[in-house]
């Protein structure tokens, strides 16, 4: 039994990739393996023409990961955080600390810069998060669900800055179980089940070839079903 | 790579410096430890006479013999003797009573007649051996001798009483006895002999004396804190072994480890980053407890700690323990998956290490098996290398290879948690 069964994908410079599928399709698993997290058991993957096997160091310094969980230290800063995480991308000095001001200060949390994380609310630690994968500008950006949890208001700030980080060449792969903002926000889509792919193309060419599907929600249950994935 | 290591360290302190509960387990619990360790043991060997040991004395002679006990006992400085409760002469039931109860820890009781009955022994003894010496009046009529049976000085022990001060009390209570046996028949052959005039030497012909290590020609004799410090500044030490997992298990538990290991840097810089700051504490650590052994502890009547010319050996020696404890605690942050999985294995564990260590029986009197376990502890290498230095004053050269061994168990502990690491995230 694997997490992840012939899964093959081909994902373009500048797209905005969603993995969407239900709970244990194999998303967190795809993800992990991209990012260096696990080893898979067969097969390979290159990223910028970079073969994970001779290359996961190189990989490492041209990705960025944000997780799903909020992977700060809560008694720390948000500025000690994210200068920490920062220089573990090799970045340092003036350029670093300007950096973590001006992301801080794009998403809103500059005022907030010297205070606890453990005293941030969910959506402001989830913009530190998000901050903290992306300070060294990376080629492809990974995000575990990087709204779930969090306001309204949260929820924007962060997919208006990863459309600006998009246009400025960011790749994007992004996993989320909010089927309306994966339809919005993601140019391409691919739905996972089981550790296998069902469906991929664009959120409109899923939408029109699949019968009666108003939205990506319909595409979704067509596909995956209405089955409970409850499981241990 | 540098300068990543430098941030990592950076990263840990300002850790440390928010977690008030940490920095206490850090530095407070050993000073308390210490200084606690070392009041106690220090009493029971030197400050005893302020607080003497009440023991009964059921005296059912009422002889020379239970008189020479009594002052002996009162002369030791060790006990003070009881010989009434609520102004009644005490019974050898009463005393059992009062003894298993634990309202004394001992009591001694002399039986009836021993004075006298040991004395006629004695003059039997020396009249039979007069006699065969041909030194006797052969006209006198010879009186039938009485069977003298075998006399028994009772002691009850308050059974929560431990073992080596059992041993101890009726060691010495073996040798009282002794002495005045022997006295005894001294002034009986000097009675028969020498019908007064001759004198017996009865001081001891043999006698002991302990002598002291000599270091540019002064004497340094070892005490308690001499002991006690190294041995619980090691035990300390090691404790970092607790807060240093806790903090590898929180990385992982809190995402921030899960993070790192998508970051262009290995776990490995990661590590070094934790091993500097968490040496850096072992040495505050270490320095703290020397600082408060040399100053603090003679203004609480206890003796200085003696270091000088030892300092530089003592901190190589408390460097390379760090090391030892430093992996220890990689090692079981890295396998443990909860703070509730290494917070008490970790604290259990270096109970372990330090009893097996001889930290408080010292390994030359373990079992023979338990002494081949304490060779293998790092704890034991460490307190042998502290004792090296402080007391047997030895050279650099030979304590290279206990701090090689204790080198030797970071490096493997930490490459087993890499390796340990690395293995559980291939899946």
């Amino acid at each position: 039994m694997y997490s992840l069964n012939n899964v093959s994908l081909e994902i373009n410079q500048g797209e905005i990739f969603g993995l969407l599928g239900p709970n244990g399709a194999g998303k967190t698993t795809l993800i992990s393996m991209l990012c260096g997290l696990i080893k898979p058991t067969s097969g390979h993957f290159t990223i910028d023409e970079l073969n994970y096997r001779q290359h996961s160091r190189k990989i490492k310094k041209i990705i960025g990961v944000v997780p799903q969980e909020y992977a700060l230290y809560p008694t720390l800063t948000a500025r000690e955080n994210l200068l920490y995480f920062g220089s573990m991308y090799g970045l340092k000095g003036s350029y670093l600390k300007d950096k973590v001001v001006e992301t801080m200060d794009l998403l809103g949390l500059l005022k907030f810069a010297d205070k606890p994380i453990e005293t941030f609310s969910g959506g402001m630690k989830r913009r530190i998060n998000l901050i903290a994968g992306i300070l060294h500008n990376p080629k492809v950006l990974f995000l575990d669900e990087p709204t779930v949890g969090v306001d309204v208001q949260s929820r924007n700030a962060i997919i208006d800055y990863l459309k600006v980080l998009n246009q400025n060449g960011t790749t994007i792969i992004y996993t989320s179980h909010h089927l309306g903002e994966a339809e919005d926000f993601c140019t391409k889509i691919a739905i996972l089940d089981r550790g296998r792919i069902f469906a991929q193309g664009t959120p409109k060419s899923l939408i029109a070839s699949t019968t009666d599907a108003r939205n990506l929600e319909d595409v979704f249950i067509s596909l995956t079903g209405k089955d409970f994935r409850d499981g241990i | 790579m540098v300068y990543k290591i430098w941030m990592s360290v950076v990263k840990e302190f300002l850790l440390l410096k928010r977690d008030l509960g940490g920095l206490i387990i850090l530095f407070v619990m050993p000073l308390v430890l210490v200084i606690t360790v070392t009041l106690i043991q220090d009493s029971t060997f030197k400050t005893v006479s302020d607080s003497k040991i009440q023991i009964l004395l059921v005296d059912n002679d009422k002889g020379s013999v239970s008189k020479t006990v009594f002052d002996n006992l009162e002369k030791s400085n060790l006990f003070s003797v009881v010989t009434q409760i609520d102004n009644k002469e005490i019974t050898e039931e009463m005393a059992k009573e009062a003894v298993y109860k634990g309202k004394f820890q001992l009591a001694i009781v002399i039986p009836q007649n021993l004075s006298s009955d040991l004395q006629e022994k004695i003059d039997q003894n020396v009249a039979k051996i007069v006699s065969s010496m041909g030194l006797t009046d052969t006209t006198a009529v010879k009186e039938p001798q009485r069977i003298i049976k075998e006399k028994q000085v009772n002691l009850y022990f308050d059974p929560a009483v431990q073992m080596s001060f059992k041993n101890a009390v009726m060691s010495s209570i073996d040798k009282m006895i002794s002495q005045i046996e022997t006295k005894s028949i001294y002034t009986t052959f000097q009675n028969q002999l020498g019908e007064g005039t001759t004198q017996f030497e009865q001081k001891s012909f043999i006698t002991f004396k302990e002598m002291i290590p000599k270091i540019n020609n002064k004497e340094v004799r070892p005490n308690s804190v001499q002991h006690n410090v190294p041995a619980w500044t090691l035990f300390a030490i090691f404790f970092i072994v607790i807060p240093l997992s806790i903090n590898i298990v929180k990385e992982k538990s809190q995402g921030t480890f899960v993070r790192l290991l998508t970051n262009p840097v290995s776990n490995l810089i990661v590590m070094i980053g934790k091993t500097i700051t968490y040496l850096i504490i072992c040495m505050i650590q270490f320095y703290m407890m020397v600082a408060v052994a040399i100053f603090l502890f003679p203004s609480i009547g206890l003796p200085p700690l003696n270091i000088e010319g030892h300092w530089v050996l003592m901190s190589i020696v408390a460097l390379f323990s760090g090391f030892a404890a430093i992996g220890f605690g990689i090692l079981l942050g890295t396998v443990a998956s909860t703070q509730e999985q290494s917070a008490p294995f970790g604290a259990t564990s270096v109970i372990i290490l330090a009893a097996i260590g001889g930290v408080w029986v010292p390994v030359f009197a373990m079992p023979t098996i338990m002494q081949y376990i304490a060779k293998s502890s790092p704890m034991n290498w460490g307190l042998e290398a502290f004792y090296d230095v402080l007391l047997r004053s030895v050279s650099f050269v030979e304590i290279i290879p206990k701090i090689a061994l204790l080198f030797l168990f970071f490096i493997i502990t930490t490459s087993i948690a890499l390796f340990y690491d690395k293995k559980k995230r291939t899946v």
